[in-house]
C-alpha cells in the first residue's frame, strides 16, 4: 500500500508551535509512506492540487492530512481524494491544530506529539476499507418549537415555500413576548399591530398545523427522519365546538385567584381564560389549579352558559406523534426574576433592590404592560402600588447582565434600546415627568438605533446618568435610588416614584431539559449552541436541527426574524433533495460470530438494531442474529463496546484500526 | 447538661477595652447556655485596619498566628465576636488556602505549618451552633417590649464569597435569633449601610452623618433599640450619639445593644451583669409591675 502524508502549516496556526517540515520528514520513514510533504495552506486550491497530483503521479492508495480538526476540512480533503480517483474514506486526518498547536506552547513537545498523531493516522489508514455513502429518504415536514415572533416567521417562510409545518407552542396562544410589548424600537410602531396579522396568517395557513398548549415530549430518529411525540395538554374545552364567544370567561365566578401571566402578574384572570384578546387560537383554557369544579365538583357555570357544549372537564392530555424532517428551535427567552432570592443558582441576586419588597420596582416587561393600551392600566402611567401617576421614574440598566460577581457575564443586548424606548414612552405621556436612566455604556449598534437613543436624550429630555445603583429603598412613600454618577464623580440620590429594572434576558426555564430531549448542546446559561459562532450560526451541531431567535442568545425582534428566515432557508436546503447522503460510519454485524444475545439491542440509543433470522436451505431458522438498520444507526459505537463476542464493528473505526493506532503510539 | 458546645474564643483588642461589655456579656451568656469557651493562648492582634492597609503579608501573618495558636490547642471551632476579627481571620484562612506561595511565606514567618482545621465563627454563627432550641429553652424573660433594628454593618457579611454567611444585602439571621427572645425585629432599610468605621477617629464628622442616618431610619421604622454584632459599629452608633446630639440637637436617642446583651437579658441577667450600664445611651428594661 502506498500512502501519502501532507502536513499543513495553517499559516502560522500550526507552524508557530509545530515544526512542520520536521513532521513531514519524520513521516517519510513510516512504513508504507512513499510521499510526504508540508505546505502553508493545504486546504487552498494549490494545496489540494498538490494532493491530487501526488495521488496520480505516485499512484497513492491512501492519504493522511495533518492539519486542522476533521470538523473543518475532512470534506475538502476527501473530495480531493475522490477527484484524484481514490475512495474518499481512504483519507484520514491528524488533528495538528486543535489537538496540538492551539493547546501546547513547547515547540519540541508539540512537534513530537504531531509526529505521533501522524504516525497513528498512517497506521489507521492502512486498515481503512473503501466505503460508500448511505442514502436515506427525507420527510419534508418541519417542526417549529415555539410560537413567538421567531417561530411564527420560520413557520410562515417554510409553509409559504410549500412544505408542511407543525408549530408547537406551550402557552394557550402563539405570539410570545412580542405580543406583550407596547411599542417597538426604533420606530415606535405598535407591537401587536404588526404581530397579530402574522399570527392570523399562521392560523389560517393550509400548510401549518398549529398545536398550542402543547409541548414536545420526545424526539427520536435523525436528520430527515425524526419521530416526534408531542403532548397536547388538556384545555378542558372541545376546540372543535368552541366558537371563542368568551361567555364562559365573563361568567366564571373565580375572578381573583390566579395572576394573569400575560400581564406579568399585575392583574388577575378567571379560571377559564384566553391569555389576551387577540389570542390565536381564540379558544380558552380551564386552569385546573383554581377552578372550583376540580376542587369539589360544584360550580359548572361555564357549562351552563356555553351554548355549544364545549366544556370538557374530563378531557385528558393527548400524545400525538409526528413524522418530521427538520426541526427549528424557537423557544425564546425569559427575564431574570429579581423579585425573589435566587435558589441554588450561581447567580447571587440583587437584595439591594429589595427582592420584590417594593411594588413599584418593576421589570421591563411589566413596564411594557403598563405602557400598553391593552394593559392593566389601559396604557395610562399608573404605578402598581397606589395607581398614582409617577412623576419621577428611574430606569436601571444591566440588572443581572454584564455582572460577573452577582449576575450573568453576558450583555443582554436589547436593554439599552428598550430602556430608551421606555423612557421615551413615559415622557410622551407624562409631560411633566422626569425620567432618569442609570447605564454602564449605551450599546446601540443597529440601523437607526443610536439615533433613537439620542432622540430620547436630546428631544425627550431623558436624563442619562453613567453609573451603577447601589441601593433602592423606600422612605416616606418615595423610592430612594442611591447610585453613582461616574462622570461627575459624585454619589447621587434620586427620590423616585417608580423604578424600572432592565433585568437580564435568560434562557427559558426548561431550556436545558428540552435541549436534552431534542439532542442539541447548550451553554452554561441554557442558551442553545450554534455549530459555529461565525459560519454556522443557524445550525445546531445536530443535523437537521436549526436555531432561531433568543433561544440561542439575547436578540431583538429584527435579529430574531432574520434568524428565523435563515433557519427556514436551511430546512429548504435540506428538502431540496429527495434522498439524503449520510456518512457510512455505521455498525456492522459479523453474522458468523454473532451469538444472538442482543445486548446490543438493549443498549442502542437509536433503536437501530433489528433481529434477522438465518435459515438453512429448507427455510428452517437455524439462528437469530443482530442486524443494523443503516438509516437509524448514528455510529455511536455503544454496541461495539457492549458485544461480548466482538462481532459488531463500527465501519471506519474498527477494533483493528483503533488498536493499530494505539500500537503506533 | 449533655451535648454542650466547646469552642475556642478569640477576644481581640476591643473585647478588652472599648467593648468590655461585649466580652462580659458573651462570657456570661455562654456560661448560662452551657457553652465552654477556651481562650486562645497568647493571642495577638488580628491584623485589622492598621496592618491590612499597611502590609498584606503582615496582616495575614498576624491573623494566621492566632489560627495556628488555636490549632496547637487542638481547637476545631473558634468564635471571634468582633466582626473585624472574624473577617480578618477567615479572609486570611482563605488567602492562604488559595495562594500556596503566601502560605509558604507565612509558614516560614510563623515557623509553623498551617493546616487550617479551625473553623472561625462569628457571633451569630456561635448561637446557631449552640442551637435555637437550646437558646429558646433558656429564655426566662420575654423581651416583647423591644422593637429591635438588627444592624449587620459590613464585615460580618462581606465578602460573601468568603464568609458564606447570610445574604449580604438582605440579611435575616440576627432577626431569626432575636425572635427567640420575644423581641420583635423591625423591617428597615439600613441593615448593611456603612457606619463610617475607623473614620470615627480621624473624621468624626463623617461618622456623625452616617451613623445618624442609620439611627434615624431605625427609629422611623419603629425601633426602640438597636442590636449590633460588632464593637466598631457599637462605638459609632452608641458612643457617637453624643456628638450627633451636639451637631443635631433634635436627635432622638436610641440605645444600642450587643446581640449577646439582648440574649443575656432574655436569659434573666440584669443590665449590670451584662455591662449595659457602660453604654453611652442608657438602657433599662421596664421594671415588672407586681
Amino acid at each position: 500500500m502506498k500512502i501519502g502524508v501532507f502536513i499543513c502549516h495553517c499559516g502560522e496556526n500550526i507552524g508557530r508551535t509545530v515544526d512542520c517540515p520536521r513532521v513531514s520528514k519524520a513521516a517519510e520513514w513510516f512504513p508504507g509512506v512513499v510521499h510526504s510533504v508540508d505546505y502553508k495552506y493545504m486546504c487552498s486550491d494549490p494545496g489540494q492540487n498538490m494532493i491530487k497530483d501526488a495521488i496520480r503521479e505516485k499512484g497513492l492508495d491512501a492519504i493522511v492530512v495533518g492539519s486542522c480538526s476533521p470538523h473543518m476540512h475532512e470534506k475538502t480533503f476527501r473530495k480531493a481524494a475522490l477527484d484524484a480517483g481514490i475512495n474518499p474514506f481512504l483519507c484520514e486526518m491528524a488533528n495538528l491544530r486543535e489537538h496540538v498547536s492551539w493547546v501546547h506552547d513547547d515547540i519540541e513537545e508539540a512537534t513530537q506529539k504531531a509526529i505521533d498523531l501522524t504516525r497513528m493516522a498512517v497506521e489507521k489508514v492502512k486498515r481503512n476499507q473503501p466505503l460508500a455513502t448511505i442514502k436515506v429518504p427525507v420527510t419534508k415536514r418541519t417542526l417549529v418549537i415555539g410560537g413567538g415572533i421567531a417561530g411564527i416567521q420560520a413557520a410562515l417562510d417554510v409553509a409559504n415555500a410549500g412544505y408542511e409545518v407543525v408549530l408547537v407552542e406551550k402557552e394557550p396562544s402563539i405570539g410570545g413576548h412580542m405580543s406583550q410589548l407596547s411599542e417597538t424600537f426604533p420606530t415606535l410602531d405598535c407591537s401587536q399591530c404588526i404581530l397579530t396579522p402574522r399570527m392570523v396568517e399562521v392560523y389560517q395557513h393550509p400548510k401549518i398545523k398549529l398545536m398550542t398548549y402543547s409541548e414536545v415530549e420526545k424526539v427520536e430518529g435523525f436528520i430527515g427522519n425524526f419521530h416526534v411525540t408531542i403532548r397536547q395538554k388538556a384545555r378542558h374545552i372541545d376546540a372543535s365546538k368552541c366558537t371563542g364567544c368568551g361567555l364562559c370567561i365573563t361568567k366564571c365566578p373565580i375572578r381573583k385567584k390566579a395572576f394573569n401571566s400575560f400581564e406579568e402578574g399585575m392583574a388577575y384572570r378567571p379560571a377559564v381564560y384566553v391569555p389576551f384578546p387577540q389570542a390565536v387560537p381564540n379558544i380558552p383554557v380551564i386552569d385546573e389549579t383554581v377552578c372550583t369544579y376540580y376542587k369539589n365538583g360544584k360550580c359548572g357555570v361555564c357549562v351552563k352558559v356555553c351554548g355549544r357544549e364545549a366544556i370538557m372537564f374530563d378531557q385528558q392530555d393527548k400524545l400525538v406523534t409526528e413524522e418530521i424532517g427538520a426541526i427549528i428551535m424557537a423557544t425564546g427567552y425569559k427575564l431574570y426574576d429579581i423579585s425573589k432570592k435566587p435558589d441554588d443558582s450561581f447567580i447571587k441576586g440583587y437584595g439591594e433592590y429589595g427582592y420584590g419588597k417594593y411594588k413599584d420596582v418593576i421589570d421591563g416587561l411589566q413596564f411594557e404592560r403598563i405602557a400598553s393600551a391593552s394593559g392593566p392600566t389601559s396604557g395610562e402611567f399608573k404605578r402598581p402600588s397606589d395607581g398614582k401617576e409617577p412623576k419621577k421614574v428611574v430606569f436601571i440598566q444591566c440588572v443581572g447582565s454584564r455582572d460577573d460577581s452577582k449576575g450573568f457575564s453576558y450583555c443582554s443586548k436589547i436593554c439599552c434600546m428598550y430602556t430608551a424606548k421606555h423612557a421615551m414612552l413615559y415622557k410622551h405621556k407624562v409631560h411633566d415627568g422626569e425620567a432618569y436612566v442609570f447605564y454602564m455604556d449605551i450599546r446601540s449598534g443597529g440601523k437607526m438605533y443610536e439615533e433613537f437613543v439620542r432622540r430620547a436624550i436630546e428631544e425627550d429630555g431623558v436624563k442619562y446618568v453613567r453609573g451603577r445603583v447601589s441601593k433602592v429603598y423606600e422612605q416616606n412613600g418615595k423610592y430612594i435610588v442611591k447610585g453613582e454618577d461616574t462622570i461627575a464623580g459624585m454619589p447621587v440620590e434620586i427620590e423616585a416614584d417608580m423604578v424600572v429594572l432592565a433585568t437580564a434576558m435568560i434562557a427559558q426555564e426548561n431550556a436545558s431539559t428540552l435541549a436534552q430531549t431534542v439532542g442539541i448542546p447548550y451553554d452554561k446559561y441554557g442558551f442553545f449552541n450554534e455549530a459555529h459562532p461565525k459560519l454556522r450560526p443557524i445550525e445546531s451541531t445536530t443535523g437537521g436541527i436549526f436555531l432561531a431567535g433568543a433561544c440561542q442568545s439575547p436578540k431583538d425582534i429584527p435579529e430574531s426574524v432574520a434568524m428565523a428566515s435563515a433557519a427556514a432557508a436551511k430546512t429548504m436546503v435540506l428538502f431540496g433533495s429527495d434522498m439524503l447522503e449520510r456518512e457510512p460510519v455505521v455498525a456492522r454485524v459479523n453474522e458468523l460470530l454473532c451469538g444472538g444475545c442482543f445486548y446490543c439491542r438493549k443498549v442502542c440509543p437509536y433503536s437501530a438494531i433489528e433481529v434477522r433470522e438465518i435459515k438453512d436451505r429448507n427455510g428452517v431458522v437455524i439462528k437469530e442474529v443482530a442486524y443494523v438498520n443503516d438509516g437509524l444507526c448514528q455510529g455511536c459505537g455503544t454496541c461495539t463496546a457492549t458485544c461480548p463476542s466482538k462481532s459488531v464493528e463500527l465501519m471506519g473505526f474498527t477494533n483493528e484500526q483503533i488498536f493499530a493506532q494505539i500500537a503506533a503510539l | 447538661m449533655e451535648n454542650n458546645l466547646k469552642a475556642g474564643y478569640f477576644p481581640g483588642c476591643s473585647q478588652t477595652g472599648t467593648a468590655r461589655e461585649y466580652d462580659l456579656s458573651l462570657r456570661s451568656v455562654a456560661e448560662k447556655l452551657g457553652t465552654e469557651l477556651t481562650d486562645v493562648d497568647d493571642w495577638n492582634c488580628c491584623g485589622a485596619t492598621s496592618a491590612h492597609v499597611t502590609n498584606h503579608t503582615l496582616a495575614n501573618a498576624l491573623a494566621m498566628r492566632n489560627i495556628v495558636q488555636a490549632e496547637k490547642q487542638g481547637l476545631t471551632e473558634m468564635v471571634a465576636p468582633c466582626a473585624a476579627c472574624y473577617n480578618r481571620l477567615i479572609v486570611s484562612q482563605h488567602e492562604t488556602q488559595i495562594h500556596p506561595e503566601l502560605k509558604k511565606e507565612i509558614e516560614a514567618i510563623l515557623d509553623s505549618k498551617i493546616e487550617n482545621p479551625v473553623q472561625v465563627m462569628n457571633i451569630v454563627e456561635l448561637f446557631t451552633k449552640i442551637g435555637a432550641d437550646k437558646v429558646k429553652q433558656a429564655v426566662v424573660k420575654d423581651l416583647k417590649e423591644l422593637n429591635a433594628a438588627c444592624y449587620y454593618g459590613c464585615l460580618l457579611l462581606r465578602p460573601s464569597d468568603i464568609t458564606h454567611f447570610d445574604d449580604a444585602e438582605q440579611p435575616t439571621s440576627m432577626e431569626e435569633l432575636i425572635k427567640l427572645t420575644g423581641a420583635k425585629p423591625v423591617e428597615w432599610n439600613f441593615k448593611v449601610e456603612c457606619c463610617g468605621a475607623a473614620h470615627s477617629i480621624a473624621r468624626k464628622d463623617i461618622v456623625v452623618d452616617l451613623s445618624k442616618k442609620i439611627l434615624d431610619d431605625a427609629v422611623a421604622h419603629g425601633a426602640n433599640v438597636m442590636v449590633v454584632a460588632c464593637p466598631m459599629c457599637h462605638t459609632n452608633l452608641d458612643m457617637r450619639q453624643k456628638a450627633i446630639k451636639k451637631e443635631y440637637p433634635e436627635h432622638k436617642e436610641i440605645p444600642v445593644l450587643y446581640l449577646t446583651e439582648l440574649i443575656g437579658l432574655a436569659l434573666g441577667m440584669d443590665e449590670k451583669e451584662l455591662g449595659i450600664n457602660l453604654h453611652t445611651v442608657k438602657f433599662e428594661l421596664k421594671k415588672e409591675t407586681a
